[in-house]
């Protein structure tokens, strides 16, 4: 079997299981959605000050729904000797995690970035802003579960992991923070953001090359 | 390259320690094609960990495991091609059914979807073929793993405890197999402490623990 279809395989049994676990999909997202809905309800409703804080206030609740979703990302399959047999499997680990990961971002990342336009509106964000804010997720989104793959990978040796890997991981996270929401913000008041979509974009790139290999490596520790 | 025609995995004085305990000390042994080699040992003598080593899962402290004269480190994917790991936990998504969870593994193996039933059949895992794995007893457990060893076509099997959990039924078929898997040139070193009965002479074995 080739590379390929050996990445789909993985891919396809992720969203196997994560279907048969509806709950642990959806709690992430509606802590997404419930700080992000419930801040212009409870900010006095003046549109200039909400459009100013919606692009800071859905990029961090972004963050947040992702860096919770993250902790589950490998603890299962070390528990019940999953991960064992993918190490052991003649195919490149860095692949299957990799796939993992590509799952992760579907079932997480992705929901995200479809449900942010509609949050976007309880914000006055112009159009303009609206699709900068679906462009930004869109790049910055995979970038986080890769980054947050490796901190999952890291601590996945480790019990009550939680706290360690947002130590570990939220200050990686921070760059694509700042580019994404500032880029929003920029587009919202009706400016260039090519500068930090470029930027965006140059991690997102650098994460897809390294880290799925700095995966590999961690899970290798872990499991010593 | 990889002679082939001397298939063998040979461990080269391995020591591990666990805290303060040695679990190993420059432990040497070599097996050879059509051969079985069993770890004996008490409860927390070691047995896992040295199946862990030998399949390059764990690092010893100091030596190195060889298959066909090669350090595993380095022809990790000509090695892996050849080994199936049997380990202490099982393996299977607790959310899937034992037909999903083999049908993942038949993909990585190329079988097919005929393969994989003959396999239930024979393992008697037909009735829960379409119950989620999270229901079933420890040893339909087992025989699900096990039959990922079977339709593997794997060289080496590395097994952890490979009856336990099983009924004589199920024994009688991992003996078989076994056999059938160290005549036609196979190696396989298992780790248990129960009896395994082949047919021909008793096989070797290696104790751990206090009573070495």
């Amino acid at each position: 079997m080739n590379l390929a279809r050996f990445f789909a395989a993985i891919v396809r049994r992720e969203l196997q299981i994560a279907f048969k676990r509806w709950g642990d999909l959806v709690s992430p997202l509606m802590f997404f959605v419930m700080v992000a809905s419930l801040f212009p309800l409870a900010l006095s409703p003046q549109h200039e000050m909400l459009r100013n804080l919606g692009p800071a206030v859905l990029w961090i609740a972004a963050l947040l729904a992702t860096l919770l979703s993250l902790n589950a990302l490998f603890r299962a399959d070390i528990e019940d000797g999953s991960m064992e047999q993918l190490v052991l499997s003649p195919y490149p680990l860095a692949l299957a995690l990799f796939g993992k990961t590509v799952a992760h971002w579907l079932l997480n990342g992705l929901p995200l970035v479809v449900l942010a336009p509609a949050l976007a509106v309880t914000y006055y964000l112009p159009g303009e802003g609206v699709r900068a804010l679906s462009l930004t997720l869109l790049i910055g989104t995979p970038t986080l579960s890769l980054l947050g793959a490796v901190g999952a990978a890291l601590t996945a040796g480790v019990r009550q992991s939680g706290g360690l890997l947002a130590l570990l991981v939220l200050p990686l996270m921070l760059p694509v923070l700042m580019f994404g929401a500032r880029a929003t913000d920029l587009a919202a008041s009706g400016e260039q953001i090519s500068g930090p979509v470029y930027l965006l974009s140059a991690l997102f790139l650098l994460a897809l090359s390294l880290l799925p290999l700095a995966s590999a490596a961690a899970i290798r520790i872990s499991l010593d | 390259m990889v002679d082939c025609s001397k298939t063998c995995l040979s461990a080269i004085d391995l020591t591990l320690w666990r805290g303060p305990n040695c679990l190993f000390e420059e432990l040497s042994f070599q097996v050879d094609a059509g051969s079985l080699l069993l770890v004996r040992g008490t409860n927390g003598s070691g047995k896992t960990t040295l199946l862990r080593v030998l399949s390059g899962l764990t690092r010893p402290e100091t030596g190195h495991v060889q298959w066909c004269g090669e350090s595993i480190e380095k022809t990790r994917q000509a090695f892996t091609a050849a080994l199936a790991y049997f380990g202490h936990a099982d393996g299977l998504k607790a959310d899937l059914t034992v037909t999903q969870n083999l049908e993942f593994s038949a993909r990585l193996y190329g079988r097919s979807g005929e393969q994989v039933s003959g396999l239930l059949k024979a393992l008697n895992l037909s009735q829960c073929a379409q119950l989620e794995t999270r229901y079933l007893s420890a040893g339909q457990k087992r025989r699900t793993a096990l039959a990922r060893v079977l339709m593997s076509n794997a060289t080496l099997w590395l097994l952890d405890e490979p009856v336990t959990n099983l009924d004589s039924v199920g024994r009688d078929y991992v003996e078989d197999r076994l056999r059938e898997h160290i005549a036609g040139g196979g190696l396989a070193i298992a780790a248990t402490h129960e009896d395994i009965r082949l047919a021909s002479e008793s096989p070797d074995e290696i104790f751990l623990g206090d009573d070495a």
